[in-house]
């Protein structure tokens, strides 16, 4: 068949910008999302929750509510027939408090009734007996203070077994000789608050019991199977008599890879027969699920008189908060790209994460290179400044690339080209400055209407970051996907994947339309009944992944379609793997095998700020971008992604924190939770850099999440070229700008 | 809890006698926040959407008549928002479109938060509150009205009608401090206005919003004694040192485009 | 309950009821006076294209149009709303056509997870009612109101201006 009589367009092939499949319900208001669903009989389910960071939990009096109108059950831990606690990596979190509450809003007991209101009621009415204890808040002093898990269940998991108590992952990276000496050296110590996912659609879903002792779960979730994994042994069933289904997710950003209301739905829908909804608002969506590790880091970076980065000695402190989520990742990710897209000969990089009584944190888009991004691109301004080389030409003299190695030792043996995206962000064009008088929108401070030009500098700021695509250290990462040919041409592709917005529906439809070469493919919902794992949609992963999956079963289908004839149906299922990881040496953090991480995508970043140096207000003027993308399987999609995942890197930068007193967060809501709107994130001009990755299918790579890493320390070094002065911790406040 | 919808104001006036308890209602931007977060719970809510009499704005012997229905939105629009140029700067800061089209006047008033928008504005330009119930009229200074962080002096069977404006055409101005560019509760705000003698006004700097006033010949301290006035907390939004720098960067500002 | 107890001249209608006309057609409904109109509408209609984001009027998620003027369903309660009339998502489209707004998101790439894209439209909307060829500058005001947390807006705002017939 030759193009002329497929047009490429109406296809929606791999490489096409083929509109959202899920477009048009989502312009209309038809799509289902978690928490529109509804059943015959629905209950509603509430979560009581810890008022304090640290208590020990005596007992639990729920005569009160039992009774009450509209109540069919109110459940402790007590009530739990299995496993006691769950988690991600390592079962350390319960699924309702017993002995001991570790952080402000940890799940105590559940109440399900026929209307929310009457549930809420019940809920006040069950009396814990709290004694509080000294929570433990600074992550500084988390290995002097009295063990939160005295069970140490990270240990013995093949890291490095730190004996110091609240360690939940401690990992030392040492490469060539780590007292190597340079002409010039620069010193610096950054931090980063605590950033939430802030995703638009609160945590819900519906449970409903299959009358066989089973449940089907429907909820948005980034990863159906690893749910199913850790609900069913905690209601003592076997995985298929859990059934995990997603529900329209309403964004994830890495804040649904643990569970929310997944087991505590579960839980009151065996107990009461009925189907129980559980919907979040957003002060409990808050505290109901983990956030971007805070972290302090510090670091020196050696140099010789010619540029030449000689040594890179960086210490990240991530603070994991009450549980483990998925911390050890995010301690090695840290670690992985602390001295950023750069070769070095030499480092030594210390790592560590512990527990405290803060907000438990886990992943969110960037996933520990966001952190690190911010302190080793403000430390390489300042080697430039330093060495009075410009900033630019000191990143692509030092510039990272294939054949290169990273400080673990890997050698990068895909696609990275640092170098190319550094030069294509530097050549775009910046603009002029607009004339004055001009409305305050287009000023610092915005509607305010706090300048007409007074006090405001400008500044142009550069970075470059990169990070991993897909799971790494020796996890076994795959994608399964299946393919039904239909008798009359068209195909059904089922795969499990988690459509969080990002797009990977399109993924799925593009592969498979490109392989089959027809038009009329349908997508089977997402679900653990009908398919295997697909894998979790983080980590930059799904694009790759799905790709390969869906395009092996279709070409497998296809062969069995030759085999059997075109008139009968076909059902193949096939499981895709990325090349395998191997895990990191515990003691020297070195590779043990080929590579520790699959492969890596990079971004760099130009943006241009106006300050109102006075006032310590920002407006980010112009932002400008070159990503590596390997290849697009949907361009307009990508843009979106850089856009999008810019606007949250923006957003750490200027605004978002979750504040903290004691262990208590104090602005759980979007009215002192800040997130940009439309006047604080300005259009990005983006160029893709497509340099096909050797190892992936069409050469695709992830694009996520370098655009959340890079923004944060191109804004800053923006605020930085504007004001002149250090700001070395994001948020940056208007105290900070102003020098209060 | 009950909602009474009276559809005059003679009807408003005697249900608010009947249910002192009734929390009064217009667009609902400040009492369903509490509500929704289970932060009130009040017996009854008085619904005054209904009661055409508190709706709009009139010129009244040179002064400006603002019922206490009057929106955000409709304090943008001309010819009020160039007799009165910093309510309508300052409605223009508040919230989005749909607050703007639903926030009032007299709701920002019975709110009497330290951060409330148009009172700094209000209070520049010399507003006295109208208040009334089945007993009778009274009218009481902006600066006696709000006695306290969301304390008024309305008494239980009262309801504010709106609030006489003077100042109108005057050199005046609005701004608010925030850490982002839209959509923020003021770390900071402050309304000046230069006619005869200066007058600054602001909000989140003190328990109150806060009038300070001087002669035109102290123009270079004025900053200064605007920010001394002011009795800033560290919270959240703000740190109280940050509150103060601000008040005084703001008001020399405000009064450079005043004093044009 | 007291509810409405002045709303009597309107006769057709029992104490404690109230008429909302949704989207074109007039329905009497007996109400709690605690109930949000976002509730009435997602619950007692079916209407869920209104999504809830955050309950404190902030992230507009839950925008729909009160007498052709967009408003926060969450900052109303349904007896407010009696003997008006209300918009929704599900109320634009016109004989099976989608409304130039909701055409233009989806070919803009206006939205990814597409849950405050429903606010968004009826923002938008609101504003090209009011102002047919509004600047960028005049959709970003206008819009200010609405929170995305996927799209960075700029697929918005382009789509906002591919609805006003802008080249974009």
């Amino acid at each position: 068949m030759s193009e002329a009589t497929v047009p490429k367009l109406e296809l929606g092939r791999v490489g096409e910008s083929l509109p959202r499949v899920d477009g048009i319900p989502k312009v209309t208001g038809e799509f289902a999302y978690s928490s529109d669903l509804q059943a015959a009989g629905m209950l509603w389910g509430h979560t009581v929750r810890s008022p304090h960071a640290h208590a020990r939990v005596g007992t639990i009096d729920i005569s009160a509510a039992v009774g009450m109108p509209g109540v069919h059950a109110v459940l402790t831990h007590e009530d739990i027939p299995g496993e006691k606690r769950y988690g991600l990596e390592f079962q350390d979190q319960p699924v309702l408090a017993y002995e001991r509450v570790r952080y402000f809003g940890e799940p105590v007991a559940l109440v399900a009734a026929e209307h929310p209101e009457q549930a809420r009621r019940a809920a006040e009415r069950i009396r814990v007996e709290y004694e509080p204890l000294e929570p433990l808040v600074d992550p500084e002093r988390a290995t002097e203070a009295e063990p939160l898990h005295p069970d140490r269940p990270t240990m013995g998991h093949g890291y490095r077994d730190d004996p110091r108590p609240n360690i939940v992952r401690s990992l030392v990276i040492r490469q060539g000789d780590p007292a190597a000496e340079g002409d010039v050296a620069v010193s610096g110590v950054y931090e980063i608050g605590i950033q939430d996912q802030a995703f638009l659609g609160p945590e819900s879903g519906l449970a409903v019991p299959d009358g066989e002792g089973g449940v089907d779960v429907y909820v948005a979730t980034q990863w159906l199977h690893v749910d199913r994994d850790q609900v069913a042994p905690c209601l003592n069933l076997k995985p298929e008599q859990v059934r995990i289904h997603l529900a329209g997710v309403g964004g994830a950003f890495g804040g649904r890879e643990d569970l929310s209301m997944q087991i505590h739905g579960a839980l009151l829908a065996l107990h009461t027969n009925r189907p129980v909804k559980i919907v979040y608002n957003r002060e409990e969506s808050f505290v109901g699920h983990i956030h971007r590790h805070p972290a302090k880091i510090w670091a020196e970076h050696r140099a010789s008189r010619d540029g030449r980065l000689v040594n890179v000695r960086v210490r990240i402190l991530l603070d994991g908060g009450a549980y483990a989520s998925s911390s050890t990742a995010v301690t090695s990710n840290a670690a992985s790209f602390a001295v950023g897209p750069y070769a070095v000969d030499n480092a030594l990089i210390e790592s560590t994460c512990v527990y405290t009584n803060n907000p438990p944190c886990g992943a969110m888009r960037g996933f520990g290179a966001v952190q690190v991004c911010f302190a080793h691109e403000a430390q390489m301004d300042k080697l430039a400044e330093a060495l009075d080389i410009d900033p630019i030409e000191l990143r692509l003299l030092n510039a990272l690339g294939p054949g290169g190695s990273l400080p673990t030792g890997q050698t990068i043996t895909g696609t990275l080209p640092v170098a190319d995206v550094i030069r294509r962000a530097a050549a775009l064009d910046v603009p002029e400055a607009e004339e004055l008088p001009r409305d305050p929108m287009r000023l610092p401070g915005g509607s305010g209407n706090t300048t007409r030009g007074e006090g405001v500098r400008r500044g142009v700021g550069f970075a470059v970051g990169f990070k991993n695509i897909g799971y790494s250290e020796g996890f076994d990462d795959y994608t399964a996907a299946r393919v039904q040919l239909h008798a009359d041409g068209s195909a059904t592709v089922h795969c499990a994947a988690a459509e969080v917005g990002q797009g990977v529906a399109n993924v799925i439809l593009q592969v498979a339309r490109t392989e089959l070469g027809v038009r009329d493919v349908a997508l089977a919902p997402h679900t653990t009944a009908t398919v295997d794992s697909a894998g979790s949609a983080s980590a930059s992963r799904m694009t790759w992944m799905v790709s390969g999956a869906v395009r092996d079963a279709c070409r497998a289908a296809l062969e069995e379609w030759d085999k059997k004839g075109r008139s009968l149906e076909v059902d193949v299922e096939r499981i895709y793997r990325h090349p395998r990881t191997t895990p990191l040496d515990p003691e020297t953090g070195q590779v043990t095998g080929e590579r520790a991480h699959v492969a890596y995508a990079c971004a760099a970043m130009r943006v241009v700020a106006e300050v109102d140096v006075e006032l310590g207000l920002t407006r980010v003027v112009w932002i400008g971008t070159a990503q590596d993308v390997g290849h697009a399987v949907n361009p307009q999609a990508v843009q979106g992604q850089i856009e999008g995942g810019t606007a949250q890197g923006l957003g750490l930068a200027l605004m978002e924190e979750i504040q903290t007193r004691d262990g208590l967060i104090t602005n759980a809501s979007f009215t002192d939770y800040l997130i940009p709107t439309t006047l604080d994130m300005p259009p990005v001009v983006s160029e893709l850099i497509e340099e096909a990755e050797p190892d992936a299918p069409y050469g695709v790579k992830g694009v996520g999440e370098p655009p959340t890493v890079v923004s944060t320390p191109a804004v800053v070094a923006a605020l930085r070229a504007a004001t002149g002065r250090e700001l070395s911790r994001v948020p940056v406040r208007p105290d900070d700008i102003v020098g209060l | 809890m009950d909602v009474l919808t009276p559809r005059s104001l003679e009807q408003a006036l005697r249900l608010k006698a009947e249910r002192p308890d009734a929390v009064p209602i217009q667009g609902g931007t400040d009492v369903m926040v509490e509500l929704n977060f289970d932060r009130a719970r009040p017996a009854a809510l008085l619904n005054l959407n209904e009661v055409a009499e508190l709706r709009g704005w009139s010129r009244q012997n040179g002064r400006v008549w603002l019922g206490s229905g009057l929106t955000y939105a409709e304090a943008m629009e001309r010819p009020l928002a160039e007799a009165l140029p910093a309510l309508a700067e300052a409605a223009r800061t508040v919230g989005g479109p749909q607050i703007r089209n639903r926030g009032t006047i007299g709701g920002n008033l019975g709110t009497a938060s330290p951060a409330g928008d148009a009172l700094p504005p209000l209070l520049v330009c010399g507003a006295e509150v109208k208040i009334a119930s089945v007993r009778g009229e009274r009218i009481v200074p902006l600066p006696d009205f709000v006695v306290g962080p969301k304390r008024n002096v309305l008494a239980e069977d009262e309801l504010i009608l709106g609030v006489s404006v003077g100042g109108t055409e005057s050199r005046q101005t609005f701004m608010k401090v925030g850490p982002r560019n839209a959509m923020v509760i003021a770390v900071v705000s402050l309304a000046v206005r230069v006619d005869g003698d200066l007058r600054a006004a602001f909000g989140s700097a003190g328990p109150v919003p806060t009038l300070v006033r001087a002669g035109l010949g102290d123009v270079d301290s004025f900053p200064q004694r605007v920010a001394e006035a002011a009795s800033p907390i560290d919270d959240v939004r703000g740190t109280a040192s940050y509150r103060r720098h601000a008040l005084r960067i703001l008001t020399r500002r405000a009064l450079d485009r005043c004093l044009v | 309950m007291l509810a409405l107890s002045f709303s009597l001249c309107r006769k057709e209608l029992a104490v404690g009821q109230v008429s909302i006309t949704v989207n074109g057609a007039e329905h009497i409904l007996e109400l709690e006076p605690r109930e949000l109109l976002v509730y009435v509408l997602r619950e007692r209609l079916g209407l869920t294209g209104t999504n809830v984001g955050c309950d404190t009027s902030s992230c507009g998620a839950c925008t729909v149009l009160l007498d052709g003027e967009s408003v926060k369903s969450c900052t109303l309660l349904g007896v407010q709303v009696d003997g008006h009339e209300i918009t929704t998502i599900e109320g634009l489209a016109t004989n099976g056509t989608m409304h130039p707004v909701q055409e233009a998101f989806h070919e803009q790439h206006g939205l990814q997870c597409g849950y405050c894209t429903p606010g968004f439209i009826m923002a938008a909307v609101s504003l090209l009612d009011e102002t047919p060829n509004p600047s960028e500058e005049e959709i970003r005001h206008a819009l200010e109101g609405n929170l995305c947390r996927c799209t960075g807006y700029q697929n918005i705002v382009r789509a906002v201006q591919a609805a006003a017939g802008v080249e974009v």
